[in-house]
């Protein structure tokens, strides 16, 4: 048997749509994960006993179960408080929920990472409060996890396949449909894993871009701090 | 197996469980050895082998694993090779875990102090002694948490194998509900035994982490070490 792709091939546009939306799943996903994950990580830090509970318990909860039976519990859930929403909300709610606790890992470390010297000098030079966290303690901590945070976030968007089996119509969901439109699984599994590999360089290219806007200091030295 | 959620059902979730692990195991036995080939042809001095390795990693790195298991499933039949859904999760899963823990290990064996390697060559051992006797074993140390970290991702990652039918954790959960209809229970049931097993082995790699060599040099994370290159 020979690899024919004509068939594959003609129904380029569900490709397109397919990818589109998993680029909107992953970016809305990263967006409303990062700031979550940044307010935990936070609430990690923070003097309040059940703030630091409440993160660790949410953390440690989405980190060891797989992202197959969270999408299930969120779809269920939802549907057992009586909420009927399309399969592609449920999607982005679980695909945030779950991106948002490895954020809160990688933003807690960067915090971890910032020198106590740091804050002590800020403090000295009688920057309010706010001031040290978002110059000192923010900005800085989240220079230093960029690359683990990009990465995490590319690892979503291939992740975001498995919303295929709520029947949210992204990329694989799509390829499932022309598998079985075209009798070419093959074929069809091939170009779907292609998109994702150029999905995965684009994503990458895109955050090195807004990583070189956001962090000047990179830029010029061509390290982090 | 009618009826409400009762001990029947459990035993048949649990049966579900060993499955998982029996394929977390499979997938970290092919995928480690898999890995390990990996990673030394990744800082190896043919820089064909270097080439092709990096191409598989960026490949496999950038394709979600449910579409490898599709590929394998749905593809390889189609080219005529017959595949049970076990083999095909399995030949998913090591294919996928070659390429991230031959990433990791790549990343330990670099950091290993060049040093190291310069002073076996000046006792005369060969490339193959200077990694078997003098690299490789420090090396090791350096791996066994983020490798321990990642059997984590192994053991959630099996659950897709449901998608193809295989009998685990998660498919045998989807089986329960099609009769009990409590999908919410069965799913939350399903989470608590994943977190029993996956919990113990992120607390074992923490703990790793925190008194590992890496920790005490204060090097960085092995995974991210890619700058160094051997030759």
């Amino acid at each position: 048997m020979t690899l024919d792709f004509s068939a594959v091939f003609e129904r380029w546009p569900l490709f397109v749509d397919g990818a589109w939306m998993t680029i909107r799943l992953a970016v809305g996903a990263t967006l409303i994960g990062f700031a979550i994950g940044t307010l935990c990580a936070i609430g990690r830090r923070s003097d309040s006993v059940w703030a630091r509970r409440a993160s660790t318990v949410y953390v440690e909860a989405i980190r060891n179960t797989p992202l197959l039976v969270q999408i299930f519990l969120v779809y269920f859930g939802l549907a057992s408080l009586g909420l009927k929403l399309p399969a592609v909300t449920v999607a982005m709610a679980a695909l945030t929920i779950n991106v948002g606790a490895y954020a809160t890992e990688i933003m807690r470390a960067g915090f971890d990472s910032i020198h106590k010297g740091q804050i002590e000098a800020a403090e000295c030079l009688a920057l309010s409060r706010r001031q040290v966290y978002w110059h000192v303690v923010l900005l800085p901590a989240m220079e230093r996890v960029y690359p683990a945070l990009t990465s995490q976030f590319v690892l979503l968007m291939l992740a975001s396949s498995v919303c295929s089996q709520i029947s949210a119509e992204e990329l694989t969901a799509v390829a499932n449909f022309v598998q079985s439109d075209t009798y070419r699984p093959f074929e069809t599994y091939i170009v779907v894993g292609a998109a994702y590999v150029l999905l995965s360089l684009l994503m990458r290219a895109g955050f090195w871009g807004v990583g070189a806007l956001l962090f000047p200091r990179r830029r010029r030295l061509g390290t982090a701090l | 197996m009618n009826g409400s959620l009762n001990a029947n059902h459990l035993l048949y979730l649990l049966q579900g469980a060993t499955w998982t692990v029996g394929l977390s195991l499979i997938a970290f036995v092919g995928g480690g050895l898999l890995g390990l080939l990996v990673a030394l042809c990744r800082v190896s001095p043919s820089r064909p082998l270097r080439l092709v390795t990096a191409g598989y990693v960026q490949l496999i790195q950038g394709t979600p694993l449910l579409v490898i298991l599709f590929m394998s499933f749905f593809g390889l039949p189609a080219l005529g090779l017959k595949i049970s859904p076990l083999t095909a999760a399995s030949v998913s899963l090591t294919v996928y875990v070659g390429a991230y823990l031959g990433e990791i290990w790549r990343g330990c064996i670099q950091s290993v102090p060049r040093a190291q390697w310069e002073a076996a060559e000046c006792l005369a051992l060969t490339r193959g002694q200077r990694m078997r006797l003098v690299v490789l074993p420090q090396a090791v140390r350096i791996a066994t948490p983020p490798t321990v970290g990642f059997m984590v991702q192994i053991v959630k990652n099996t659950s897709l194998a449901s998608v193809v039918g295989f009998v685990e954790l998660a498919r045998s959960g989807q089986i329960i509900n099609n009769s009990v209809f409590e999908p919410f229970i069965v799913y939350l049931v399903i989470a608590v035994i994943y977190f029993s097993l996956c919990y113990p082995l992120s607390r074992w790699s923490q703990r790793l982490e925190r008194r590992g060599p890496s920790a005490r040099q204060g090097a960085p994370l092995p995974v991210q070490q890619a700058s160094l290159s051997l030759s």
